[in-house]
């Protein structure tokens, strides 16, 4: 397996693990208060879409010409990238290595007959709502790399996983760092958003492709350092910063 | 015609979280990294540092509008 595909594999599972744990949190959440039935199939209906969208955005930006394409999608990814890194350095800073909330259950169990429309749709809801910018991350990452099919392997591979974790040991999905892996990922997604949105202006990176592990260094480095300097905020050890 | 439009609201809304989330500041350095690398380039000179620079020095900066706000 080359290198190119494992970072493939490994930022499109790390960036789709955090948003599907907001998903699983959700479908679990409106499963267990609601019934399984109609929201399985909301949340089924909700994958369906987010297939279709990854199909159709695939096939349209593998007709681009790879220059524009890796300056648009590096852009975009860098912008969005900066986003996670921003708030991965608040959270960690804030509460350290920290899962999401836990879902609050009422018993408010759907006990009429056919579809429970509100469970389906809260579900799906959940699941496009989550989904739709990792489906983009996904996407954008996989044709911008030529690996297209490794990147959707990667996506689905987290919400497999997630789910299965979700559903198997209820609610330990909630206990997993998603502060922590939205950092990580929003250092990868810095990392390459630089390297391409900069290829795609014509930019000769020193070391050639060998520059990328120079700028996750980089980058990484600057996160903890930001963690630092907002550890300290927080303590109230350096106000003035 | 409220569902269509519901739904355009709702990709407008997608578009405006996924690029300018919680702080602009981000996405208008990124966009000026750019525009200043692609000039230096014109110019003759290898500019792959700036951008780097830039984004370190951006996200220095929003963090403190955070801690500010």
């Amino acid at each position: 397996m080359s290198a190119s595909i494992g970072f493939v594999l490994v930022t499109t599972f790390l960036a789709s693990t955090v948003e599907a744990i907001e998903m699983v949190t959700i479908v679990v959440g409106i499963g267990a208060t609601r019934g399984w039935r109609s929201t399985l199939a909301g949340a089924g209906s909700g994958f369906l879409l987010l297939g279709v969208v990854i199909a159709v955005a695939g096939a349209a930006l593998r007709a681009i010409p790879i220059g524009p394409l890796r300056l648009t999608v590096g852009t975009l990814l860098l912008v969005f990238g900066l986003q996670w890194l921003r708030k991965g350095v608040l959270r960690v800073a804030a509460h350290g290595f920290q899962g999401v909330r836990e879902v609050q259950e009422d018993d408010e169990r759907w006990r009429g007959a056919g579809m429970d429309w509100t469970a389906w749709l809260l579900a799906f809801k959940g699941v496009v709502l989550e989904g739709l910018e990792v489906a983009f991350i996904v996407v954008t990452f996989g044709a911008t790399a030529n690996q297209l099919g490794w990147a959707v392997f990667g996506g689905v591979s987290a919400v497999v996983v997630t789910g299965a974790v979700g559903f198997g040991i209820h609610h330990s999905v909630t206990r997993i760092p998603r502060s922590v892996l939205q950092l990580v990922v929003g250092v990868m997604l810095t990392t390459f958003g630089t390297f391409w949105s900069l290829e795609g202006l014509g930019i000769d990176w020193p070391a050639g492709d060998a520059a990328i592990l120079g700028l996750l260094a980089f980058y990484l480095l600057a996160a903890l350092g930001y963690i630092a300097i907002e550890r300290g905020r927080v303590l109230g050890l350096s106000p003035g910063l | 015609m409220d569902l269509a439009w519901s739904w355009l609201r709702g990709f407008a809304l997608f578009w405006y979280h996924f690029l300018i989330g919680d702080d602009w500041l981000l996405a208008a350095a990124v966009v000026a990294g750019l525009v200043l690398t692609a000039l230096l380039r014109a110019g003759g000179v290898k500019a792959w540092w700036l951008q780097p620079l830039l984004v370190l020095a951006v996200v220095g900066v929003s963090l403190r509008r955070a801690h500010r706000a």
